[in-house]
């Protein structure tokens, strides 16, 4: 629902990056985007093209990575698996856990090619 | 901030910063720029300047969050009739369209400001600094801050407030915390309304509600209440008049504080200046630490 809103602010984000390094094109982008995050990887790549559409990474392939949902126990303090709405230690079951990962929303990295490689293209 | 200083490199993903630093080059002589920012970040930077701005005017600022009709309006007008006196209350709207709540807000001679999102699924901290240009906040002691209804994207936007709460009213149902686990585990306070209709809705059960909620790990208080037959409030005011007096005291050592959950960035931020990165739980925030 609010994966548009994500793209745009992705884009920005992009082109601005991409205008410091004096980029002419970008080639690939790559997310961290959790199971907890509260957006969807499958509907950020559906309004990806809307929001690249026209610009300098309008042919950049968007990757996105899930990392797994781990919790540290604060009571045991076994690091175990959980799923998204059973956040539980995988040990001892106590509730008062700690996300380890999960919640991830990143721009972890952009590859960029420059217009003079274009050129020589 | 965040983009520079590094703090939002993780144990999930330094390995993306080690070899080669910030920067390295792929096989083809393409440029790989490691970034590692929120992607959300613009709003969490704008985010931070409204929090600034609420702390500056010793306001405590708190966002509301439910599923449309689970009695967020309602809840602020039997607060504002009880506590008017006590504490001066201010009031800004999100909604997608109409006046309508705003002007419920403004009949019991509190100052609201609506935002109407168009077809927007939530606010975001532009539209609340926005917002705070049309409203004084001189002498106002608690802003509320009531999100669109929506148990979905509001979860995922900062905006400057200190504190989140959730509610959960009877006629939802009592497994939404399960179904709904990024809302929920946003909450610093999960309010169970409309419990007068309880009797009416007996597969409504409180405890079950309380059990999916701890499932996600979220230590936060449940209090049900009824704003329609009064029932529980004192509770609810008893939890508002804690957070006042420790906004106070916050404001009076010059710190502040975020929801319980934040985005990556911002909660990874916050640690660094406090000085126990990945040192905290769930406990810290409630006391104002981060």
């Amino acid at each position: 629902m609010h994966e548009f809103s994500v793209c745009i602010a992705l884009m920005q984000q992009v082109q601005q990056i991409a205008r410091e390094h004096g980029a002419g094109r970008v080639e690939r982008i790559r997310l961290q985007v959790g199971p907890l995050s509260g957006v969807e990887a499958p509907l950020l790549q559906h309004a990806w093209p809307l929001a690249a559409a026209g610009t300098l990474a309008e042919d950049a392939e968007l990757v996105i990575e899930s990392a797994p949902i781990r919790v540290q126990c604060s009571q045991c303090g076994a690091e175990t698996e959980a799923s998204a709405n059973r956040l539980l230690c995988g040990a001892c079951g106590d509730f008062r856990t700690r996300l380890v990962s999960g919640d991830e929303m990143l721009l972890a990295d952009l590859e960029l090619s420059h217009i003079d490689q274009q050129r020589a293209q | 901030m965040c983009d520079t200083c590094g703090c939002n490199i993780t144990p999930g993903n330094e390995h993306l910063v080690q070899p080669g630093g910030r920067l390295a080059r792929t096989g083809d002589g393409r440029e790989a720029v490691t970034v590692l920012k929120s992607l959300l970040s613009e709003n969490d930077h704008q985010a931070s300047h409204n929090r600034d701005h609420f702390d500056r005017h010793g306001v405590l600022a708190i966002n509301l969050m439910s599923s449309p009709g689970a009695g967020k309006t309602r809840l602020l007008e039997a607060t504002i009739d009880a506590l008017g006196d006590e504490f001066s209350i201010a009031v800004v709207e999100g909604d997608l369209e109409t006046e309508n709540d705003a002007e419920r807000i403004r009949a019991r001679g509190v100052e609201a400001v609506q935002i109407a999102t168009g077809s927007a699924c939530h606010l975001d901290a532009h539209m609340v600094h926005d917002a705070l240009h049309r409203l004084d906040l001189d002498g106002v002691d608690i802003l509320f801050i009531e999100n669109v209804g929506n148990l979905v994207c509001p979860a995922s936007f900062d905006l400057g407030q200190h504190r989140n709460i959730t509610l959960l009213s009877v006629p939802e149902g009592d497994d939404k915390p399960s179904k709904y686990p990024v809302m929920f585990r946003a909450a610093d306070l999960v309010l169970l309304t409309k419990t007068d209709l309880l009797p009416y809705l007996g597969d409504f059960d409180p405890q079950r509600a309380e059990r999916c909620l701890r499932q996600l790990a979220s230590e936060a208080p449940l209090l049900a209440l009824s704003a329609t037959s009064g029932e529980a409030l004192e509770d609810w005011f008893g939890w508002l008049r804690g957070e006042l007096r420790a906004q106070q005291e916050r404001r009076d050592r010059g710190e502040t504080a975020r929801p319980r959950i934040q985005p990556d960035g911002a909660r990874l931020h916050a640690d660094m200046h406090s000085g126990h990165h990945h040192q905290h739980h769930h406990g810290d925030a409630a006391s104002g630490g981060s």
